[in-house]
């Protein structure tokens, strides 16, 4: 299947029995581990920095199930309420959920059940960081085109289940932080028109908090979602066995092959120590570093908050998305529609996140290209892909920042509603800002490849000629980074002929194609291009000039 | 003459390396932006140097018993390290020495581990790159007509086009199925009848102190302070007491006559409805249910630090900044004869979020 070309250890020669061990062979006579092995074992992976980000989610998620399973040896998911009466002392004889009570002793009076609890948690928010700047590195590079498209929204789908599984283990230990994050999430779930009040009082079992809620959530987070991250996790993986990974574009790398080191060994290794360094950050950021202290914030009660309440950094977008809501709301018909709920908390990541799992197939249907892309993109060579991403961070982050404005309004002796018309106000303007600079900075940067690929990469030496003039000399590129900086497509808009034909007929479908039309000079009309013909011709006018 | 006439001298004739290179000098002239291919391998110091190889291996072999020295010094400090031992260090806070302890063997035997792994990776390892080609996803048209003739072949055989009665009723069936799996989840809980229109607060029933329990009186509450209240039977139904809290709770305030500010009919009501100016309004903010805490007492106004919702008790609990859309709900209190404050009835209108059925 794969031909390999390494100047040492090809495959033997002969074809005579090859000597195995009793071991193997007993499972090899039960499972033909050779014949499922044989192409796997010298697969080939590209190497860059940017592919170890997945690496990094996959690995967190390894501690976290471990430390989830430690965890779950001594914690109580349970809402009956008990007198506290374990070593931490401020906290003797309050009364509190057995939750919380159990965290407290897994906290204090289990040794290495801090530690297991802080390299739970801190695992869990680089998993979820970890995912996020891996999507982010497939949607710049284009790593998401055909044939990927599948596998991206697998991965989308893991990072929804990622967000909703921190979500739900951060609420479990029901302390005062956490129980608050939940009577939020109550009262989203009650801003949903016709069926809110129901599936609230479903979910808690009647009213919030009600004695259900926690047993529920820990086997939804124990069980459910991680055996749904655990298949697509599986799928993911085995779609980019199948599909092999993507490269950049490089001397000898093309879309019709994979270069890199073999799975066995150097892969291996590599990997492989890469998840232990990644353990050692968690363990070490673990000892070294508190996190979620829920002795300090007391056990949940409704009638009691802190403030500065802030949530796991994930959840930040949607609580400065509720922040900076106007408080709309309708009273229609004897019904309430909380628009100032509703729209933040649903509608805004529901657009969100809808773009993000169809930008594939959006971008496809402008393209038109059905090919299979093998390649990575550099960003500045698809600006207004470029562009939209990086707006999409913007609108991001300006609703992450605006659910800290409390945090920065006292850090900084600002006012918290001037911070929060600003943000309502950079939360549209930011992302068009951002676009604009980025798309600018990509074309830019097209500019200047161009220039290189045609002058030369600039020396700094200065040479004066014997007339007086000064020039800088230019060193030809190396005919590898020459094709480095070329090697992609410049992709041409779509150009529409007359609408109608020789009878005045309309063409079918005229309607989606202009639409597409103008989507495609949108995205393509300012590409920058290098031809051969031009470096030929500045070849040719050398001597002239 | 300009620096651009070196190009093509430098040139080399075969630019691709080890064997992997297609492009001659001529194929460059011809498309000078032309795959030069794979360039040729560069050896590193320690494919060289056998020196430098064996100096390699001992640091990996270091770093390894570093991870070794890691794994069991976790397991002495476990059973040695106190685990209420607690010291503070400038820029970590106070620390669990254990945890710390644990923390720091584990880290260090993880990352000597694996960056033992890496650098033999690096250094020692052959580093050759290899070439695989890659082959459309697509299946060849030999495989597609294969799978579809016996696909073909096993729907006929089934008789699935040949029987729509079967057909159809199977699908219904299938289409029925996953009603029950939803169906079946009705005792998740209770229907919420009218449950968010009432709290425990009825007629006669006293405000008491959360932390002591005691009765409060409106002589326990001067201008200018913020107290919050529970009604009394909370403590009579302990299964419950979270969830009718979470309902319940109310913060009292006193406001000056004169401090009241909107129309008179507003004034007239929120001081009726108040124990000479001592009212008390719900503590859960409208927007999405947390309890509203900051009170700024020159102002009146009451900040929810959820999502910084502001109200303004002098003005009926209006809302004057942030998302929430309803003002906070005031609870009507009197007097009773020993002069505890007691509410006059339930609250007029829900509290806490809103939602569809609340009109």
């Amino acid at each position: 299947m794969s031909a390999t070309h390494a100047p040492v250890g090809g495959a033997s020669a002969d074809n005579g029995p090859v000597k195995t061990d009793p071991v193997s062979t007993w499972a090899d006579e039960r499972l033909g581990i050779y014949k499922g092995t044989k192409n796997l074992i010298r697969k080939v992976f590209p190497d860059h920095w940017s592919f170890l980000l997945g690496e990094i989610a996959l690995f967190s998620f390894i501690l976290i199930l471990l430390s989830g399973v430690f965890l779950t040896l001594w914690f109580n998911p349970s809402m009956g309420e008990v007198e506290y009466h374990g070593s931490y002392l401020p906290l003797q004889g309050v009364s509190m959920s057995e939750a919380y009570a159990s965290t407290l002793h897994i906290s204090f009076d289990v040794r290495a059940g801090l530690l297991m609890r802080q390299v739970h948690h801190w695992a869990a928010l680089i998993f979820i960081m970890a995912i996020m700047v891996h999507m982010l590195r497939i949607f710049f590079t284009g790593a998401f085109r055909k044939p990927r498209e599948i596998n991206w929204l697998i991965g989308f789908t893991l990072m929804v289940l990622g967000l909703l599984e921190g979500f739900a283990g951060y609420s479990l230990p029901d302390d005062l932080l956490s129980g608050t994050g939940l009577r939020i999430a109550s009262g989203v779930i009650l801003s949903i028109p016709i069926v809110g009040t129901y599936v609230s009082y479903f979910l808690f079992g009647g009213d919030f908090p009600g004695h259900d809620f926690i047993p529920r959530l820990f086997t939804i987070h124990v069980l459910l979602i991680p055996a749904l991250i655990v298949g697509l996790v599986t799928a993911h993986l085995i779609l980019v066995f199948v599909q092999k990974h993507t490269q950049w574009a490089g001397p000898g790398k093309t879309n019709e092959n994979v270069v890199g080191l073999p799975l066995l060994p150097v892969y291996t290794a590599k990997a492989g120590g890469f998840m232990f360094v990644i353990f050692g950050v968690v363990f070490l950021l673990a000892g070294l570093v508190q996190i979620n202290p829920i002795w300090a914030y007391g056990p949940y009660t409704p009638d009691q908050i802190s403030a500065g309440s802030q949530p796991d950094w994930y959840i930040g977008f949607l609580e400065g998305s509720l922040r900076m809501m106007p408080n709309w709301e309708w009273n229609i018909w004897g019904h309430t529609l909380s628009f100032n709920v509703l729209i933040p908390s649903l509608v805004v990541p529901g657009i969100l996140f809808t773009g993000l799992a169809l930008w594939p197939f959006f971008e496809q249907w402008v393209t038109g290209d059905k090919r299979e892309h093998h390649l990575l993109d550099r960003p500045r060579n698809r600006p207004t892909r470029t562009g939209i991403g990086v707006a999409g961070i913007t609108f991001y982050g300006v609703l992450w920042l605006g659910g800290g404005n409390d945090i920065i309004a006292t850090h900084f002796h600002l006012s918290v509603e001037a911070l929060t018309w600003t943000f309502r106000v950079l939360v549209f303007l930011g992302p068009v800002i951002a676009f604009w600079c980025t798309k600018r900075i990509a074309l830019g940067l097209q500019r200047r490849d161009k220039d290189k690929v045609l002058h030369g990469r600039e020396t700094g030496i200065i040479k004066v000629s014997l007339g007086g003039e000064f020039t800088e000399v230019h060193e030809p590129l190396s005919a590898g980074e020459r094709y480095r900086l070329t090697a992609h497509e410049v992709q041409k808009p779509l150009e529409l002929g007359p609408a109608t034909d020789e009878n005045g007929v309309e063409r079918p479908g005229n309607r989606a194609l202009k639409l597409r039309a103008r989507a495609s000079q949108a995205m393509f009309s300012d590409n920058v291009e290098t031809t051969v013909e031009e470096y030929k011709e500045l070849e040719a006018g050398h001597g002239h000039h | 003459m300009t620096d651009r006439d070196m190009e093509t001298d430098h040139l080399p004739e075969n630019t691709g390396g080890a064997g992997h290179g297609t492009l001659t000098k001529d194929a460059a002239a011809e498309n000078p932006f032309q795959d030069p291919g794979l360039p040729a391998y560069r050896p590193r110091v320690t494919d060289l140097d056998p020196k430098a190889a064996k100096r390699a291996e001992r640091q990996v072999a270091l770093l390894f018993l570093v991870s070794i020295v890691g794994i069991i010094g976790s397991m002495v400090c476990y059973t040695f390290v106190p685990n209420d031992r607690v010291h503070t260090f400038t820029g970590l806070g106070t620390v669990n020495m254990n945890n710390l302890a644990l923390g720091l063997c584990l880290g260090f035997a993880f990352l000597a581990m694996g960056g033992g792994a890496i650098h033999w990776a690096r250094t020692l390892m052959t580093d050759v790159d290899l070439v695989q080609e890659r082959h459309p996803m697509k299946s060849d048209a030999e495989s597609t007509a294969f799978a579809v003739s016996e696909f073909k072949q096993g729907v006929a055989d089934s008789g699935f086009t040949k029987y729509p009665l079967i057909r159809r009723s199977l699908l219904t069936a299938m289409l029925l199925l996953p009603l029950p799996a939803v169906w079946l989840l009705r005792d998740l809980g209770p229907l919420p009848d009218d449950n968010l229109r009432h709290t425990l607060w009825a007629p006669g029933e006293k405000l008491v102190n959360p932390n002591t329990g005691q009765p409060l009186k409106a002589s326990d509450v001067p201008t200018g302070t913020l107290a919050l209240a529970n009604p009394a039977a909370l403590a009579d139904d302990p299964e419950n007491r979270i969830d009718n809290l979470a309902k319940a709770a109310v913060l009292v305030v006193r406001l000056p006559q004169e401090a009241l500010k909107g129309s008179e009919e507003q004034k007239k009501k929120q001081w009726d409805w108040s124990v000479d100016g001592v009212m008390a309004f719900s503590k859960i903010c409208t927007h999405v249910g947390c309890p509203v805490a900051l009170y700024e007492q020159q102002t009146h106004h009451m900040l929810c630090p959820c999502h910084q919702s502001t109200f303004d008790l002098s003005d009926d609990g209006k809302v004057i900044f942030g998302p929430a859309a309803r003002s906070l709900p005031q609870l009507p209190i009197t007097v009773d004869a020993d002069g505890n404050l007691v509410a006059v009835s339930d609250f007029r209108e829900p509290v806490g979020p809103s939602f569809w059925e609340r009109g």
